[in-house]
């Protein structure tokens, strides 16, 4: 029920527009800065991939950052230090994010909900410390002039538009992989689980394993986001793996919509523009982020996405009847 | 001079006290946060905020009508507990019966419009607050020399459980609120205003964060985000200790604290990070904590 129900034509030749402008973005940059397009991509990548956990699972991790940022150090460990080339730079920082996921996971499915969220936030405190500490991370100055290279030792990514179109395609597979994975039969057993969890158990699904492969999955394509970030800006720094970036990471969810697949990249868009655009402000920043979370909470449940589908759904009377919008759960 | 782990008795001595401080705002934060879930189901992760912002009510109102910290001390917990109680009146009320994520996430936004507005007020670094005339010098232990106003904070801190205790035990507002936390309809049922008694528990639980940021003024800086990192360790040990039973939070708070102190003397890069460790490794043993109940989680 929960994938984004596309009204035939309007909301897919919005997509279309939307890649396509995508495409073209390195060749205007007088419209729009491209760096900050590819910044757009990995945080909305990250927010997807957090959100096949939040949504699709209905397991609340507060420490994403925690995947985000050490893949982000690690692409600069393997780049900078051990002298890799970008993509196995890419792939260690992945991985890596994959073995971290799968520690914290395995920890924190022990227990549920607001405990499993309090413990991956503490966890992820840990691994922020961790990083403070380390000798190799730079501490408040953060790991910087970390090497793009060149890819495959052929391409050379320290031209802007190769990176922007690297960033745009490892965005949009990893995207597309998280759609593959909702609508597959895995996706469908993490759902039933969401939704009623003794009953999968008595069907006889080994619910841990479910929820950690899903908790494995989510932390690996949020390391892939971190890895591309450390790449773009060449930099891996503490607020990377902050929590403020795990709270930011649950508001793009929130905002866009945790139950569609695409919600969230919109959730990311809004924030992280936000965010770019008050920065001058300082403060405010923090204070208007809060709002908005608020009034989120209070009254937006569900999301743009939510808002779009249910008016989609009134404009064209034959559209699909199932309801993106999870009624919410009574406890 | 006795030695342990060949470390002075004194040094060993004087973590322990400052652990123990530690340890007490540990206590009455997780005594508030306890208290909030036991009736609320939720988390309030803005418990570290009200902290903060109890520190920085002590603060303003030494600068800005030259209240002193006595007044503080009982002004403060009242004023931001009743900004509590109003916050769950008029938001928080409206997220029951829904997924308790909505709470955690409402307080969540409340916290960082708290930190970002204090910082847009009053700046980013730290403001001192003074230790009260009464409170300064030294005790001397004849082992180790302690502070007066750190022995104050631990009488104090652990004045406000008991009493937080006694009510809760041994009153009947406290078995009413007893009687909500187990069955919340059944005891409205027998006329007992139970949403009154919610929003009177939340501030309650407020007004015990306000306090120990009062307590605290004098010896962290006021600051915007002295609350955040204090109250995800909170979080860490309310974990460890499992919400079933004041006792058990309050003890688990004041041996982590202790703890901490020591891991700074024997291993000072652990320090912060021990706390995290102590909390998986209970996850791995004890999953539903070391006091908690089993079907809490």
């Amino acid at each position: 029920m929960n994938a984004t129900v596309v009204p035939a034509g309007a909301l897919r030749a919005l997509l279309v527009a939307l890649l396509v402008a995508l495409l073209l973005v390195p060749w205007v940059p007088q419209l729009v800065y491209p760096v900050f397009v590819m910044k757009l991509m990995c945080l909305a990548l990250f927010a997807c991939a957090y959100n096949l956990l939040l949504g699709f699972g209905g397991i609340m991790s507060f420490g994403h950052a925690a995947f985000f940022g050490s893949a982000a150090y690690l692409t600069g460990l393997a780049v900078k230090h051990a002298g890799l080339t970008p993509e196995l730079g890419i792939l260690c920082g992945t991985l890596g994010a994959a073995l971290l996921g799968a520690i914290i996971g395995s920890l924190a499915i022990r227990r549920q909900g607001i405990y499993l969220a309090m413990i991956t936030l503490a966890l992820a405190q840990m691994v922020y410390f961790i990083f403070l500490q380390l000798p190799f991370t730079g501490a408040e100055d953060g790991m910087q002039q970390i090497r793009r290279g060149r890819l495959f030792g052929l391409v050379d990514l320290r031209n802007d538009t190769t990176m922007y179109y690297l960033v745009l395609a490892l965005t949009l597979g990893g995207i597309a992989l998280i759609h593959r994975v909702v609508h597959s039969p895995f996706g469908h057993v993490v759902m039933a689980i969401r939704e009623h969890e003794p009953r999968a158990r008595s069907l006889g699904y080994p619910v841990e394993r479910y929820k950690l492969m899903l908790f494995v999955l989510s932390a690996a394509l949020s390391g892939l986001a971190g890895s591309l970030k450390a790449l773009v800006f060449q930099l891996a720094a503490l607020s990377d793996a902050h929590w403020h970036l795990s709270g930011d990471v649950v508001l793009m969810a929130l905002l866009g919509g945790m139950h569609s697949v695409l919600g969230p990249a919109i959730g990311a868009a809004i924030v992280t523009g936000l965010q770019h655009y008050l920065d001058a402000f300082g403060a405010w920043v923090t204070l208007i982020t809060g709002v908005i979370f608020m009034v989120c909470v209070m009254s937006f449940r569900g999301g743009v996405a939510g808002a779009l589908a249910s008016h989609f759904k009134r404009a064209t009377p034959g559209a699909p009847t199932d309801n993106p919008q999870k009624p919410d759960k009574e406890k | 001079m006795t030695e342990i782990f060949g470390l002075p008795l004194s040094v060993i001595a004087g973590q322990t006290m400052l652990g123990l401080v530690n340890g007490c705002f540990y206590a009455v934060l997780s005594l508030g946060l306890a208290l909030i879930f036991g009736l609320l189901r939720i988390v309030n992760f803005a418990h570290g905020a009200f902290f903060m912002a109890g520190a920085f009510g002590a603060w303003m109102l030494m600068r800005f009508l030259g209240v002193g910290y006595w007044w503080s001390l009982l002004l403060v917990p009242l004023l931001v507990g009743a900004v509590g109680a109003l916050f769950e009146r008029t938001l928080l009320s409206r997220l029951r019966g829904l997924d308790p994520i909505y709470g955690l996430l409402l307080t969540f936004g409340l916290v960082l419009a708290l930190e970002g507005g204090f910082r847009l007020l009053f700046g980013s670094s730290g403001h001192p607050y003074p230790v009260p005339a009464a409170l300064k010098g030294t005790l001397q232990l004849g082992f180790m020399v302690l502070p007066m106003y750190r022995a104050w904070v631990i009488a104090a801190a652990l004045a406000a459980c008991t009493l937080s205790w006694w009510l809760i035990e041994r009153t009947s507002l406290g078995a009413q609120l007893r009687a909500a936390t187990e069955k919340d309809v059944l005891t409205q049922s027998f006329g007992i205003d139970v949403p009154r008694l919610l929003t009177l528990s939340y501030g309650a639980g407020i007004a015990l964060a306000a306090f120990t940021g009062v307590l605290a003024a004098p010896i962290l800086h006021v600051n915007p985000s002295m609350g955040s990192d204090l109250v995800i360790v909170v979080f860490a040990i309310v974990v460890i200790g499992g919400m079933g039973s004041i006792f058990g939070s309050i003890v688990t708070a004041l041996a982590i604290g202790v703890i901490e102190g020591w891991t700074k003397v024997l291993y000072s890069e652990a320090s912060s990070t021990i706390i995290f460790v102590l909390m998986a490794l209970v996850l791995l043993l004890r999953p539903r904590g070391l006091f908690g109940r089993e079907g809490t989680a």
